[in-house]
């Protein structure tokens, strides 16, 4: 077994190291950490849905999402002062986030650690794109449809908990591959495999619901 | 560069990180072929749906509990 080194509930930048970060939080962050608790109400105001998106998204339960958004502040109230502004302060709000909720899909297998696990995918032929047609719109239009995002959301959720814990943390929240790794306790290589195949998965599943017939291409035979 | 080869490069590519010479290849290739154009397009067009998107809102009984809990630890830690 891998011991996950995100085990650390909350994460931090050695201070020498930290680069100056421009944080659009820092004025509220600064009033928090001297006991300004209107200060951290606004924080918790600003980012309460985000992080609860983030956590319904890695753990696709409401149950187990709120659970996460409280510890998530909870830790925070916690080590608030110890922020030492090596990154924006909602990126140090999603390490914590995440390592939250990484530790509820551990408890939920009853594991203490992520196993490293042997993994067949970078083996096993990717799936072909087949449902190949321009969408009817930009995503930013077809989002404001709510039956649109209930089926994107569906689509995330039915992805096994492998690929979309990949998409959410790379693709989402911005991890790079190497800190999604080793988040996950997978190696570099399997993470970049297991994006690709929720990336196809997604991509096929969205087409298929927001593609334009009419623009249909037949995939070129393998 | 054949279409099965556009396809495990493809992450490298929408991402930006493929080296030139790679890059090259791959863009001669989506320069011919109509369907792996519209594949990347589509990949782009997916993450970004996804970036864009907070399907769910905070349960309103979560919001006050939220605020409860945390004012009370909030007092415990600064004593305010």
């Amino acid at each position: 077994m891998l011991e996950n080194r995100y085990n650390a509930a909350v994460p931090q930048l050695p201070p020498q190291t930290a680069p100056k970060i421009d944080d659009p939080d820092r004025a509220l962050v600064q009033a928090a950490r001297q006991g300004d608790f209107e200060a951290f109400g606004q924080l918790v105001g600003r980012y309460e849905r985000p992080i609860y998106n983030l956590a319904m998204r890695i753990s696709d339960r409401r149950e187990d999402a709120e659970d996460i958004v409280q510890e998530t502040f909870l830790s925070v109230v916690e080590h608030i002062r110890d922020f030492r502004e090596g990154s924006t302060f909602y990126t140090w709000l999603v390490r914590i986030a995440t390592n939250h909720a990484l530790k509820v899909l551990r408890k939920r297998r009853g594991l203490n650690v992520i196993p490293l696990e042997v993994d067949s995918d970078e083996q096993t032929p990717l799936p072909h794109p087949d449902f190949i047609a321009r969408w009817k719109d930009e995503p930013s239009v077809l989002a404001q449809d709510h039956e649109a995002q209930r089926l994107v959301e569906a689509a995330l959720g039915e992805l096994d908990e492998k690929y979309r814990l990949v998409f959410v943390l790379r693709d989402l929240e911005g991890l790079s591959t190497e800190e999604t790794a080793g988040a996950l306790g997978i190696s570099v290589a399997n993470a970049k495999v297991r994006l690709l195949r929720a990336r196809l998965m997604l991509r096929e599943r969205l087409t298929k619901a927001f593609g334009d017939e009419a623009t249909r291409l037949e995939p070129h035979k393998h | 560069m054949k279409c099965e080869e556009l396809l495990k490069a493809l992450n490298d590519y929408v991402d930006g990180e493929l080296d030139p010479g790679l890059c090259e290849e791959f863009e001669q290739h989506l320069a011919g072929c109509n369907p792996c154009q519209v594949v990347v397009d589509n990949i782009r067009k997916t993450i970004k749906f996804y970036r864009g998107g907070q399907a769910y809102e905070v349960p309103p009984e979560l919001c006050q509990r939220l605020r409860a809990t945390l004012r009370e630890r909030w007092r415990e830690k600064f004593h305010t």
